[in-house]
């Protein structure tokens, strides 16, 4: 499996260099190499590589436009990309769906469609309920129960446009919930929701990881990326640096991802944050 | 009226005009939530080739090989669609265009260097169909209604348009909840490995048939607006989209029903002398039963909304 798609052999070297894999890791819950996505010829992604630590919470960070909602939806195989090889626990994607659950950007769909949370939810059931099949009363049941997770089962008879973006995003990840995947991807469920919604979040977080799941989420906010998160990824069109947060989420990698775009006070201060929760 | 020659000449036309709205109006409620209202607009261009074809293929107006060559017709664009976004890299629309108006032109191109032109395919037909030519001569009573060996005789138009709504209908009722999944979120439903892709190109097929079967009973100005009004109106009226489709159904059915009676009786009833196309008047009161939801919507009327905002 190795990858030989790499062009040149300086950038071979200094994948080395950076110790990284280059090679699928079969026992990782989302393995990642060598991925490459363009947009109208526009690279955004550039031979990214990343084993996700199983059983554990990674965040996802790196400046706008460094490719992260990209990264998953590659990783999804959503998207087309020009090379790279994706696997969930060894098998391929496609065959894997079983296994995987995605919780989109908000923005991504038109929240004035017909549907109720309790839709919404019930769709996060829609691959075990199987094709040409109706959903029956034990998966209303089911997506109620997890609309009671995120703390909105008042609202299940709501329609989705008369809920809060909070609200919103808790229906979401809620969908995702039934679903009873081993690895779930988020798409910043932290972007501007309120404070009831970040802590409904991190609860969910908290309980998937006492389950044993994998949570990979991109994530904006940097300083409360040691207090939720035990593993960081650093990406910036293609991957930076990646480990536990202890290690790795030092001023150094931050200034690398971010160059100058974070002052000097403030990656002194992340770094701070990261040692004293290490 | 009385009720022999309303059988024999009037249930006919309600029947065609119903049915051809009900179809149509049925799918418009995903195409509508889809954005894509104006591909039934675009898909009964895109088929006139394959009706042209599947004409000079069989040299008969039959209805199967038409609508196997409109279905076909319906299949390629949507490749050539999907082929030219991506390796021209324009935007959907400006393909859809692309594809709509070279596939139009062909089919006109077959149409007149064919013959087939003076047989059944002319403009009048294609714009306002023949509901009024609709007879059913064998019906001598209201009794009629439940011997199928009689029913046989309505036209063959109305049998395949029934034909057609049943299959619509059970598609609609199978592929219910990913009909739902890929409108709302077609990215999650690639995830679930529920291919937005084929649900889509189901769909497009389907509404190639239905507006094939409809655009001979009503041509194709009824067709684009039972794609649209109905759904529209629906939309309006409720934020379920199970109750969206029964209102979508009777909204088209209405139409049907009160547009043939407003053409067949309305120039009478106002005392001038002259003949009102029936498509044209089904499609005008499916437009204000539109225009009624949109003032006197509960949430989405222009009322309801004066009266939010004066609280």
């Amino acid at each position: 499996m190795k990858i030989d798609h790499v062009s040149g052999g300086a950038t071979k070297i200094a994948l080395a260099e950076a110790g990284r894999r280059d090679v699928l890791d079969p026992g990782s819950p989302l393995a990642v190499a060598g991925l490459t996505v363009a947009y109208d010829r526009k690279p955004v992604l550039w031979n990214a590589s990343f084993s996700a630590p199983e059983g554990e919470l990674t965040a996802i960070v790196g400046p706008n436009g460094a490719g992260k909602s990209t990264f998953l939806k590659a990783s999804l195989s959503l998207i087309p990309r020009l090379s790279g090889e994706i696997s969930v626990y060894g098998k391929p994607m496609e065959a894997a769906r079983g296994d995987v659950a995605y919780v989109p950007q908000r923005s991504s769909v038109d929240w004035d469609f017909p549907a109720t949370a309790l839709d919404v939810v019930t769709m996060g059931l829609y691959r075990q309920i199987g094709w040409f099949r109706w959903p029956g009363r034990k998966d209303r049941e089911r997506a109620r129960a997890m609309l009671e997770l995120v703390g909105m089962e008042a609202f299940s008879d709501r329609q989705i446009g008369q809920l809060s973006g909070g609200q919103q995003q808790r229906v979401f990840l809620a969908r995702a919930l039934a679903q009873d995947a081993r690895v779930y991807l988020m798409d910043e469920p932290f972007a501007g929701v309120d404070a009831a919604t970040e802590r409904a979040i991190v609860d969910v977080l908290r309980k998937l990881l006492a389950e044993g799941k994998t949570v990979l989420v991109v994530h904006h906010d940097l300083e409360t990326v040691p207090l939720y998160f035990s593993h960081v990824l650093f990406l910036n069109a293609g991957t930076v640096a990646s480990g536990p947060v202890t290690e790795t989420f030092t001023a150094e990698n931050l200034q690398k991802t971010y160059g100058g775009r974070l002052a000097a006070t403030q990656l002194a201060a992340l770094g701070e944050a990261a040692k004293v929760r290490g | 009226m009385d009720a022999i020659t309303f059988l024999q000449f009037d249930f006919p036309s309600i029947l065609l005009g119903s049915l051809a709205a009900l179809g149509c109006g049925l799918l418009g409620n995903f195409l509508v939530l889809r954005r894509q209202s104006l591909m039934g607009d675009a898909i009964s261009h895109v088929v006139l080739p394959g009706i042209v074809l599947g004409f000079l293929v069989t040299g008969t107006v039959d209805s199967l090989p038409m609508m196997l060559g409109a279905g076909v017709a319906a299949l390629i664009s949507v490749g050539l669609i999907e082929l030219i976004r991506r390796l021209g890299r324009v935007e959907p629309g400006a393909a859809m265009g692309v594809v709509f108006t070279s596939m139009f032109a062909a089919g006109v191109l077959l149409l007149e260097q064919s013959g087939a032109g003076g047989v059944h395919l002319d403009v009048e037909h294609a714009l306002y169909g023949n509901l009024e030519s609709a007879v059913w001569l064998e019906a001598t009573g209201f009794g009629d209604l439940l011997r199928p060996e009689i029913l046989a005789d309505l036209p063959v138009s109305v049998t395949r348009l029934a034909v057609v709504n049943l299959a619509i209908v059970a598609f609609v009722a199978l592929l219910y909840k990913e009909l739902k999944l890929v409108s709302f979120d077609p990215l999650f439903a690639d995830t679930l490995g529920i291919s937005s892709r084929l649900v889509g190109t189901l769909l497009i097929v389907m509404v190639a048939v239905a507006a094939v079967a409809a655009f001979d009973a009503v041509g194709s100005i009824l067709v684009i607006a039972m794609f649209i009004c109905p759904a529209a109106t629906a939309r309006l009226m409720t934020d379920r989209l199970g109750t969206q489709l029964w209102i979508s159904a009777g909204v088209a059915v209405a139409s049907g029903i009160l547009g043939y009676f407003a053409a067949a009786l309305g120039p009478q009833l106002l005392g001038v002398d002259m003949s009102v196309s029936a498509a044209g008047m089904i499609a005008v009161v499916a437009g204000l039963f539109q225009t009624v939801a949109m003032l006197l919507a509960p949430r989405y009327g222009v009322l309801a909304r004066r009266r939010l905002q004066r609280v």
